[in-house]
């Protein structure tokens, strides 16, 4: 690891300044992606801003028609909640199947959405659920917060502070893990939704997309048999020694099926 | 930068840069070497500890992440002199160690997943998909899922 500085900060505000004085700061969840990533050298900023005191940051509330759940909340508090277990079950099951226990008692939601990586979970129940970001600067829809492999809409500084998800009519999550690290080789989010049906796939290709011959279908009927004849391209999906891009192609049909399965 | 810690009941205070980490702190300022570095890449658990209650990789935090925070080790399991934790038992007793690498993070993670399953069965299953996180070399886990069944019925009076 370079050298850096170290920065706590107690509240949004003082995170965001710790940021603009700093050369080339970074914040810091929970820590695991950044500090594995510090670890190999892949990054050397000058200052890790902590946002671990920021108690508004955290939380879970249910309001009406969502699920509030703060940036800082780890995936072991969502998967345990008995509030979001009632109003979205297949989100404490999506929180509950990443990583493992340990990484899961520190890994953030915030933190998961702003590194997006092609292979997280979340991205998949936030465009599967048509959640909505918010942030220091915006209130942004999941469908434009994903921008591509590693990316979101997030400018320099810019926080991610909660993510209300709304509470849909039924919804599943299953996915097709990396044996050793349980990333998702390809996960499948489908949602019955008060807007329509919503079929989000994470992991398969570079960031989470949605595949719009499912929804139709599954809109005419909410079978698994709807959708057993639509296939989606392997052209951009990724492929690594995990999986092939054809494999993939082929695993999007097989978890979206168990998803609707699932939700019946 | 300075920082304190409650590790195992005790206060500890010492001097780490930002970038040390808090397995560095733990076994090489401390001293106290029974959190194992197995990996260093957050993959096997032979760093796992608990940081207020939960299990956590001692490999995958800052010592400064820890400042004000109240910590325990295998180290704090039992006392020095005294019998072992049940937990530690329950390994000796089901073969659950051969080469003991991994053991200090497997009994970690076993204690938390007692904690986090109070009151409910811990079947096999529920042992072995909580264990995710922890690699062995040498067992091939049946000891390992045994002596947490075994040890997590002697923790509840059962035995
Ligand atoms: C062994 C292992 C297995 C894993 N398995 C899975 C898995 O199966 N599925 C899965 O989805 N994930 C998995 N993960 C990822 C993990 O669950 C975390 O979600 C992810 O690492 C992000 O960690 P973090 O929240 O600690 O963020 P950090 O590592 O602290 O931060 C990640 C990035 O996000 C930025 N950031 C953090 N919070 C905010 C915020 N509020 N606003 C703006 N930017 C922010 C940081 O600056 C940094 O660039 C795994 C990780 C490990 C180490
Ligand atoms: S040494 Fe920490 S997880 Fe392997
Ligand atoms: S007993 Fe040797 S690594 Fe587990």
């Amino acid at each position: 690891m370079y050298a850096f500085e170290y920065r706590k900060a107690a509240s949004l505000d003082d995170a965001q300044k710790a940021f603009e004085s700093a050369d080339d700061g970074t914040y810091m969840a929970g820590g695991m992606t950044l500090i594995p990533t510090l670890k190999q050298r892949l990054a050397s900023p000058s200052d890790v801003i902590d946002l671990d005191g920021i108690d508004d940051l955290r939380g879970i509330t249910v309001d009406g028609d969502n699920v509030i759940i703060g940036a800082m909340t780890c995936h072991a508090d969502v998967a345990a909640s008995a509030d979001v277990q009632k109003a979205i079950p297949a989100l404490a099951h999506l929180a509950s199947l990443i990583g493992d226990p340990q990484v899961r008692n520190r890994g953030t939601l915030g933190g998961s959405i702003a590194n997006n990586d092609p292979a997280a979970d979340y991205p998949g129940a936030l465009v599967g659920l048509g959640a909505t970001v918010h942030t220091t600067n915006k209130t942004v829809s999941a469908d434009e917060f994903f921008t591509g492999m590693f990316e979101t809409t997030l400018d320099e500084g810019e926080l991610v502070t909660k993510v209300s998800f709304p509470i849909p009519e039924k919804a599943a999550y299953q996915k097709f893990p990396n044996p050793a690290s349980r990333y998702s080789v390809v996960g499948a989010f489908v949602a019955k939704t008060k807007d329509g049906i919503r079929v989000a796939i994470t992991g398969a290709g570079p960031t989470v997309f949605r595949v719009p011959e499912m929804e139709q279908a599954l809109t005419a009927a909410f079978t698994a048999d709807a959708i057993a004849d639509i296939s989606v391209p392997a052209d951009d999906l990724n492929a690594d020694l995990h999986a092939s891009a054809e494999y993939r192609a082929h695993l999007i049909g097989v978890m979206a099926k168990r998803a609707v399965a699932d939700c019946s | 930068m300075q920082i304190s810690v409650t590790i195992n009941g005790k206060q500890e205070s010492g001097e780490v840069e930002p970038r040390t980490l808090l397995v560095e702190f733990i076994r090489y300022q401390l001293g106290l070497t029974g959190t194992h570095v197995g990996c260093d890449t957050s993959q096997c658990g032979a760093c796992t500890i608990h940081m207020n209650g939960k299990s956590v990789k001692a490999c995958t935090l800052l010592a400064a992440q820890a400042d004000g925070q109240d910590i325990q080790t295998i180290e704090g399991v039992a006392p020095a002199a005294g019998p072992l934790h049940p937990m530690q038992e329950a390994f000796r007793d089901n073969h659950g160690l051969q080469c003991g690498f991994c053991t200090p993070g497997m009994i970690m993670s076993a204690l938390a997943m007692v904690e986090r399953h109070k009151g409910e069965d811990l079947d096999e299953q529920t042992i072995r998909e909580e264990l995710e996180g922890n690699l062995c070399r040498c067992t091939g886990y049946h000891g390992i899922v045994k002596a947490i069944a075994a040890g997590a019925k002697a923790m509840q009076g059962g035995s």
